[in-house]
């Protein structure tokens, strides 16, 4: 009951920050010299001035600043967010339509490089010094400082040109028309390399907070203390320190799940992944204004979300958090 | 009916090659027999704990191990047994207790799951036996409500608290031996009198032979039947306990008797009473959850207290954790902002002054910490240390370090200490350090919040007398903030007594030791371990 309350009450803190965001956004727009209706004159070629202020009256860009800033409140509560002309389409049309794979891909590569991550770490601790620990380490460092996009592309050299395992790009199969499980895997087999090269770089950074973490968890006490009630090493491992350790590993997570965002415009570009960094890279090279601010809004608010599932994960985990 | 149930045979353990001696516990001979406690005592380093760890095989990793001797438990040598064998009798046949009873429990389970752990190890019972025992062994150690104990997690209970659940586990199997690693250094005095009586209790009502490690001479007196003396890891003397605390035979036992502050004041002229140097009036503290979505509830610190510091004299502000003791020195010094009440240094209102107008006044009022390791800033040398307080104040930075180099001779130190850095000196030495740099810029008040409590005995009782020298030296007044009676008889002319944020007793130390009024007071004394031992009285064997 009280632990359903503590829910609730983080949430209600993530309405002002996502409030917060909304202001952000508006003040955003407005700094850039100019405003959409000359961006737009200026596009449509010889636009007279007239025409200018006629765009103006109907975006209703002359009306008072803070007029403006609650009808824009307003319109962003019902999830408006303006109008892509680039792409001749409501921007929260265009977003939605790419938020499924860019979430899907997101939650693989970070559930991935989480458990693979942790359990990697935890057998770099257990073998310390051995041959392992500097297997796991060494690949680690390499997977740690290799850019992403570069690791794409040797995934699709090797995998998809030489091997031909997995497709070199893409959502799905289209022209097969697969429907029910058979398109479960045809997603998965185009899922699984650009999950990798994104998810990788963080698998590398989880097994070294994990590992550390162990290490450090090996001198606590109650480790003696189950040591001295004569538990066996294993049970000790997993049923004591494993959870303890994964704490702060889980904390850095939750912090890092922005970062995913970021890396995932440059992987889904790579592979042609019909998601919201693909639509970000174009939006950004085409100067397609409010469809960027649009992306930054969706993105700000799904780091927000995943902040608050890590924060409602370490409260299961956590006994301690929550008085 | 006694019979042997530990012997400990020329125990060795070694330490790897670096360390300041090559083995931590050299040659030791001790037999301990069923229903007795044998008291481990040492300063630290004496290798105490290593011993203790060594019986049940949990020394750390394999740069310290045992290298010689053996270790009979009921007749097997534990040094040679096999790992799983070992494992077999950890927890069921031996059981242990630790100094911490904050971090010896997991953190993220349950209490009544992690003492049901050893019947899951040990045993085949059924679930529903399991958590019959556990909440039986709660009883047991007398903690109230025990069902709901057992689903408590360690956050949600006190110190005390967590050391009984700790002991409950220790002997859900009915152990032969217990081995007990300073249990109660970390608690209370009143919780502390509470634990060992549990643990003597416990103990001669199942026959369990303890091997008792501690620093404290007033917990032997409480608790032991026989005494063991470690020094440096020799064990330099061991018999009854009577026979080593009233006849001690080797001079290190006799000095580190002689240092044992004792529950008793001093013969030492009457303080003068001077003008009132610093003074507090109703000062009120409270810290709460604060912030923008704060909640929670607040905690009352300081409840209104006026408290007066003569020139010249030396106030104990005594009481347990929480009593607001430290509080109330970090108020007095302005270090810690209050919400309510006063501060009053020799005549004038600090309570509101800026930052920079305070700065004079800062002078004024100097403090001595408790851990001499982490109050001294590892990166300076000792006479940028000592010199820093001077310099800030404008004294030309030569002539404060050559006054520098003279403050280490007062208190004690070669004045070649200067040009070293904190880590090569000891505890005790750096607390000389710690207040040479008090000194420095010549204040007319100490504040000293526990300025012995994390020194050895006999340390300790080198600084107490620094003290003690300094302030009839150089006339100035003194605060000292202690959780120990025994020293604070030693050292101040006036005690307070504090509880739960305010002072429950004032009065001049002889009138506060001979006739408590307050019955908290008369609880605390009466909690000081060895009360009976420690104010002169030889040991009478209790009765059984």
């Amino acid at each position: 009951m009280r632990r359903w309350r503590y829910f609730g009450y983080r949430l209600l803190l993530a309405l002002p920050v996502v409030f917060g965001i909304l202001i952000l956004n508006f003040f955003l727009i407005r700094l850039a010299p100019g405003d959409a209706a000359s961006v737009l004159a200026g596009e449509s070629g010889a636009a007279t001035p007239e025409y200018t202020e006629l765009l103006r009256t109907k975006f209703g860009l002359d009306r008072p600043l803070p007029e403006q800033f609650v009808a824009y409140i307003l319109a962003a509560l019902r999830f408006d967010l303006g109008f892509s002309f680039r792409n001749d389409a409501p921007v929260s049309e265009l977003i939605f339509a790419r938020l499924g794979p860019t979430v899907l891909l997101m939650i693989t590569a970070f559930t991935l490089a989480l458990s693979i991550g942790t359990l990697l770490g935890l057998l770099a601790a257990v073998a310390r010094n051995t041959w392992r620990d500097a297997v796991i380490s060494v690949a680690t460092l390499v997977c740690y400082a290799t850019p992403g996009f570069w690791l794409g592309l040797m995934l699709i050299v090797i995998f998809s040109l030489h091997l031909g395992w997995f497709p070199t790009s893409g959502f799905e199969n289209i022209a097969e028309g697969y429907e029910g499980w058979e398109r479960v895997v045809d997603v998965a087999r185009h899922l699984a390399m650009p999950a990798m090269a994104l998810g990788l770089f963080y698998l590398a950074l989880y097994t070294r907070v994990m590992r550390a973490s162990m290490l450090e968890q090996t001198g606590m006490d109650y480790v003696v203390t189950a040591r001295a009630k004569g538990q066996s090493e294993r049970r000790i491992m997993f049923g004591h320190m494993l959870r303890n350790a994964f704490l702060p590993v889980l904390t850095m997570a939750g912090v890092q799940a922005g970062n995913l965002i970021g890396g995932s415009v440059v992987i889904e570009t790579v592979f042609g992944w019909p998601g919201i960094g693909t639509l970000a890279f174009n939006a950004l090279q085409s100067r397609d204004l409010n469809l960027l601010l649009g992306i930054f809004f969706i993105s700000a608010c799904l780091v927000v979300i995943i902040n608050l599932i890590v924060e409602i994960l370490t409260v299961f985990l956590d006994p301690r958090i929550q008085a | 009916m006694s019979s042997t149930v530990l012997d400990i045979q020329d125990l060795t353990i070694g330490l790897p090659a670096g360390a300041d001696r090559s083995s931590a516990v050299q040659g030791m001979n001790l037999a301990l027999r069923a229903g007795e406690v044998t008291c481990l005592i040492g300063e630290s380093g004496s290798g105490k704990s290593l011993a203790a760890r060594a019986v049940l095989g949990l020394l750390p990793g394999p740069r310290v191990s045992v290298t010689a001797g053996r270790i009979l438990f009921e007749g097997q040598d534990l040094v040679s047994l096999p790992e799983r064998e070992m494992a077999k009798i950890r927890g069921a046949r031996i059981g242990m207790i630790f100094q911490e009873p904050m971090t010896a429990l997991n953190p993220l389970h349950r209490i009544g799951r992690q003492i049901e752990e050893v019947f899951r190890i040990h045993t085949t019972l059924g679930t529903a036996e399991r958590r019959g025992r556990v909440v039986k062994l709660l009883a047991d150690v007398h903690l109230p409500d025990p069902e709901k104990i057992a689903r408590s997690y360690p956050h949600q209970l006190s110190g005390g608290q967590r050391q009984r659940a700790m002991i409950a586990m220790a002997l859900a199997l009915e152990p032969k031996l217990l081995i007990a690693d300073e249990p109660t250094t970390a608690l209370d005095v009143t919780t502390q009198a509470q634990i060992l009586h549990l643990i003597h209790e416990l103990q001669r009502e199942h026959g369990t032979a303890v091997l008792f490690i501690t620093h404290d001479f007033g917990v032997v007196a409480d608790i032991a039947d026989q005494v063991a003396v470690l020094q440096k890891g020799v064990l330099v003397e061991a018999g009854p306990r009577d026979a080593v605390l009233n006849a001690p035979q080797h001079a290190y036992t006799k000095a580190l008797l002689a240092a044992v502050p004792r529950l008793v004041v001093p013969d030492r002229p009457p303080a003068t009473a001077g003008l009132v140097v610093l003074e507090s009036v109703d000062v009120r503290k409270s810290y709460a959850a604060k912030g923008f979505f704060a909640r929670g509830r607040s905690t009352q610190a300081l409840d209104g207290v006026s408290v007066q510091l003569h020139r010249g004299e030396t106030l104990g502000l005594v009481g347990e954790s929480g009593s607001g003791k430290s509080t109330l020195a970090r108020a007095m010094t302005r270090l810690l902002p209050i919400d309510s009440g006063d501060v009053i240094l020799k005549g004038e209102g600090i309570t509101h002054l800026s930052t920079k107008a305070m700065r004079p006044y800062r002078r004024m009022v100097q403090m001595v910490f408790q851990d001499p390791y982490a109050s001294l800033d590892p990166r300076q040398r000792v006479v940028d240390i000592i010199s820093e307080g001077p310099i800030i104040h404008g004294t030309p930075p030569a002539e404060a370090h050559t006054r520098a180099r003279r403050l280490l001779g007062l208190v004690g130190l070669d004045p070649s200490a200067a040009d070293r850095y904190p880590h090569e000196f000891s505890g005790g030495q750096r607390q000389r350090i710690g207040i040479a740099r008090a000194l420095a810029v010549e204040p007319e008040v100490l504040v000293a919040d526990e300025p012995v409590s994390a020194l050895d005995v006999s340390v300790q009782a080198q600084v107490l007398e620094l003290l003690a020298d300094i302030k009839a030296e150089l006339g100035i007044s003194m605060l000292f903030v202690t959780h120990d009676l025994r020293v604070a008889l030693q050292i101040c002319d006036r005690i307070a007594v504090m509880r739960h944020g305010a002072i429950v007793e004032l009065g001049p130390t002889a009138e506060i030791f001979a006739s408590p009024r307050h019955p908290y007071t008369r609880a605390l004394f009466d909690a000081v371990p060895g009360a009976a031992w420690s104010q002169g009285a030889e040991i009478l064997t209790p009765a059984e």
